[in-house]
């Protein structure tokens, strides 16, 4: 089973599909267009990511229990950081599964 | 040194204890956290949750938080006890104090940012009118 990204409600709303890209109208074609990507922590202006707010974290984790990768979710590397830390920990104490299947 | 550390630890009671033994236990481990020179700054029960995976063949426990304040040392017994008490069947230890501080370094460093450009804001929307075809081009790029 793949982990579909696509499908899953990612941890951001309002801007539709993010990283479809469209070729330019100016005709370089082949070539694809990067849609501004969109820290929804940066946003939000989140300092401290806690390992025990389920809600927040089952955001970033499709149904595979993977952590959802920053080059679908648009997150800046300082919150992805962060928010994998709190994913793992959230792991150990069976907050959130390590896999499902 | 700095003795100041703060800790929290959470940690998985069995669900065949009832509340008044999950409630004895977390009084015991205060206690000792207390006996070892900490402080405990806060103790919340988390209540009866569902795991996200089986543990020991159970498949929910009662989660209880405490935020302790301390050299360290107070951890490492409490750690031991929990290791050996059959009830509890997971823990969990963070250090906090140093990301706590980082935050409210960042929480400074952005009003800093806010009080030194007030008019923020007021760039964007500014774009000189352009053709439809550019128009779009501009918002592309942007």
């Amino acid at each position: 089973m793949s982990a579909n990204y696509e499908d899953r409600s990612r941890g951001y709303n309002g801007d539709e599909d993010l990283d479809r890209g469209r070729p330019m109208p100016g005709g370089r074609g082949g070539r694809r267009m990067h849609r501004r990507r969109i820290c929804r922590f940066c946003i939000e202006k989140v300092d401290l990511i806690d390992f025990k707010d389920v809600r927040l974290l089952q955001n970033y984790i499709p149904e595979r229990g993977k952590i959802l990768p920053r080059r679908i979710s648009g997150n800046c590397a300082t919150h992805q950081r962060m928010l994998a830390e709190a994913i793992k920990r959230a792991r150990n104490i069976a907050l959130l599964p390590y896999s499902t299947d | 040194m700095n003795s100041n550390r703060q800790y929290e630890v959470v940690f998985i009671v069995d669900p065949a204890a009832e509340d008044d033994e999950v409630t004895r236990l977390t009084d015991s481990l205060k206690q000792i956290a207390t006996d070892q020179g900490g402080t405990v700054t806060k103790a919340e029960n988390m209540g009866r949750r569902p795991l996200a995976y089986e543990i020991l063949h159970k498949t929910e426990g009662s989660f209880v938080l405490l935020e302790i304040e301390g050299s360290g040392r107070e951890i490492g017994e409490l750690e031991r006890r929990m290791r050996v008490n059959d009830r509890i069947i997971r823990y969990l230890t963070v250090r906090v104090d140093e990301d706590r501080q980082r935050a409210e370094k960042l929480k400074g460093r952005r009003a800093r940012k806010v009080a030194r450009r007030p008019e923020r804001g007021q760039r964007r929307g500014a774009a000189p009118p352009a053709t439809e075809f550019a128009a779009e081009e501009n918002y592309e790029n942007q």
